[in-house]
């Protein structure tokens, strides 16, 4: 995305949304009285938060350090974000998790208690509608958290499917945790400085695990997960606590975790190979052609039953016709919507993310490129303003992943 | 800065005898932050008041660089290929842009004085 220099802050938003243009537009013009605002926001600002509307929430894009040094910093040090934008449910009941999977393609039944994973909600084409991190808390609650951009569609989606459910006996009902808010703290700190604030051991509490413990006094949901690829923690905590732990986090790290706005989250999680819903995941695009097709549980493979199954078995067994990549190129940085072309100048795809790498000082991007031409190291032209640049077809993640795991 | 006609779209021009320089402001670079890949014309060819004449990248966003007056390029600051970081590091000297031989002098006449661009950037920021 561009724009004039006077459109500087509107520019950035215009890339990290997320959800269906029309919401986009309707987000892009909303007047900064209609935004809300976090129980954070008082602090965003005494911290040189420079807050921009995001998803129909003022957010802070960046703080008083810049994008490059806030990335490097979180994988460095650590980074403290703010998401409680996005949207924190809870389903219970006993059949909570057959009714989740028909609407998701993960192996719901098969998690562990205290143990959840990223994964996909498709609609009746098999596209994705949102992608969301689930928790099995007990066999009867499950703990999800979706995009802020697609809340209304997706607990919308959820409902109708719920009162279908229901009709037929289905015993499930959820909470929409509007009462907690959520923080991220990401990169190397993260375990050691949170470890301060709590008595349960975070040594046992690997990536894609989930406790409910007392952390700086308040019972939180902590779910060791997160989206730059780097260890660390999503703490959902009483709204009314979020501020003394936002505090208390900054003050054990002794300002070595900074606070970290949207601009270094999406860098994050581009150096990381992870998709942005709305961007390199919409509508139209199947799990399978995403790359996640390894979210799809061996269960689900072999018995479907989720909206769309058909259609995302049949890419499993013939193979997607386009397919997610990573892509590092010369010149300026591939945005969303730059052509790809292969080598003679043939359409052969288009971008979806990129930008300049603060970690690696080099362009990445990811987009879409017909199947054949998926491989790393095939070589493509990527249109830039009309002029093709060299890209070529490059493994995710960029920056190698660090997840906390049993060794 | 004295001396410079400022564009409300934030570059800024310095007229000194045939030539003028320009470039964007500290203001703009600062907003933009990093900048990580600069865009210019080939000299020779023509620019246009209120017209782009090129591209900014920064980590943040893409930005397009209007002219802020009318004329030829005769020179380009082929350092930024290498180091666009000079837009950052020094806006107004090693980080300029283009020089342009005006067509219609006069045009400068509708810029900004230093004084009045500092203030529209205070307007500017309040209101976001």
């Amino acid at each position: 995305m561009r724009g004039s220099l006077w459109q500087l802050g509107q520019s950035i938003i215009r890339r990290l949304s997320e959800a269906d243009k029309k919401a986009v537009a309707r987000r892009y013009f909303a007047s900064e009285a209609d935004l809300k605002k976090t129980v954070l926001y008082d602090f965003h600002v005494a911290h040189g938060g420079k807050m921009v509307p995001f998803a129909g929430w003022s957010m802070p894009i960046q703080y008083k350090d810049s994008i490059m040094d806030s990335t490097v910093n979180c994988r460095e040090n650590g980074g403290l974000f703010d998401v409680s934008h996005m949207c924190g449910l809870s389903l219970k009941g006993k059949d909570s998790v057959s009714f989740l999977e028909k609407l998701v393609i993960a192996d719901v039944a098969g998690l562990a208690p205290g143990t959840g994973t990223l994964t996909v909600f498709t609609n009746e084409k098999g596209g994705a509608i949102d992608d969301s991190v689930i928790t099995k808390v007990k066999d009867d609650h499950i703990y999800l958290v979706v995009n802020a951009g697609c809340r209304d569609k997706d607990l919308a989606h959820v409902e109708e499917h719920m009162k279908a459910f229901k009709a037929k006996g289905g015993d499930v009902s959820w909470h929409i945790h509007d009462e907690r808010s959520l923080l991220a703290l990401q990169g190397p700190l993260a375990a050691p400085v949170l470890q301060h604030l709590t008595k349960d051991d975070l040594s046992k509490l690997y990536f894609g695990e989930f406790r409910i413990l007392d952390i700086n006094g308040a019972t939180c949901f902590l779910t060791r997960t997160g989206y730059t690829g780097e260890d660390g923690f999503e703490i959902s905590v009483p709204s009314e606590n979020a501020l003394d732990l936002a505090k208390a986090i900054l003050e054990k790290s002794e300002g070595k975790v900074r606070l970290t706005g949207l601009g270094a989250r999406d860098s994050l999680r581009l150096e990381a190979g992870l998709c942005l819903y709305g961007n390199d995941m919409e509508q139209h695009i199947s799990p399978v052609e995403a790359g996640l097709t390894w979210a799809i549980g061996k269960r689900r493979r072999a018995e479907g039953g989720f909206l769309g199954a058909e259609v995302i078995l049949k890419q499993l067994a013939e193979g997607p016709s386009i397919r997610r990549v990573g892509f590092t190129s010369t010149g300026p940085p591939p945005r969303s919507h730059s052509e790809i072309q292969d080598e003679k100048g043939n359409n052969i795809g288009e971008i979806t993310s990129g930008g300049f790498s603060p970690c690696l000082k080099r362009n990445i991007a990811m987009g879409y490129v017909k199947s054949g031409l998926h491989k790393a190291g095939t070589k493509a032209k990527i249109l830039v303003r009309g002029k093709a640049y060299d890209g070529v077809v490059t493994k995710m993640p960029f920056v190698p992943t660090k997840y906390y795991k049993p060794s | 800065m004295d001396g410079l006609k400022y564009a409300n779209s934030h570059e800024w021009v310095k007229h000194e005898g045939p030539v003028a320089t320009i470039g964007i402001t500290d203001h703009a670079q600062d907003h933009l932050g990093e900048v990580v890949f600069v865009e210019l014309p080939e000299p020779g060819g023509s620019v246009s008041q209120g017209k782009g004449f090129g591209a900014v990248e920064s980590v943040k966003a893409t930005s397009d660089i209007n002219s802020p007056i009318s004329g030829e390029v005769v020179e380009v600051n082929s350092k930024l290929s290498e180091t666009p970081g000079l837009i950052n590091s020094s806006p107004y000297e090693d980080g300029w842009m283009i020089k342009v031989k005006p067509s219609s002098p006069s045009e400068l006449e509708s810029l900004m004085g230093p004084k009045e661009y500092t203030k529209f950037c205070e307007e500017e920021d309040a209101s976001h």
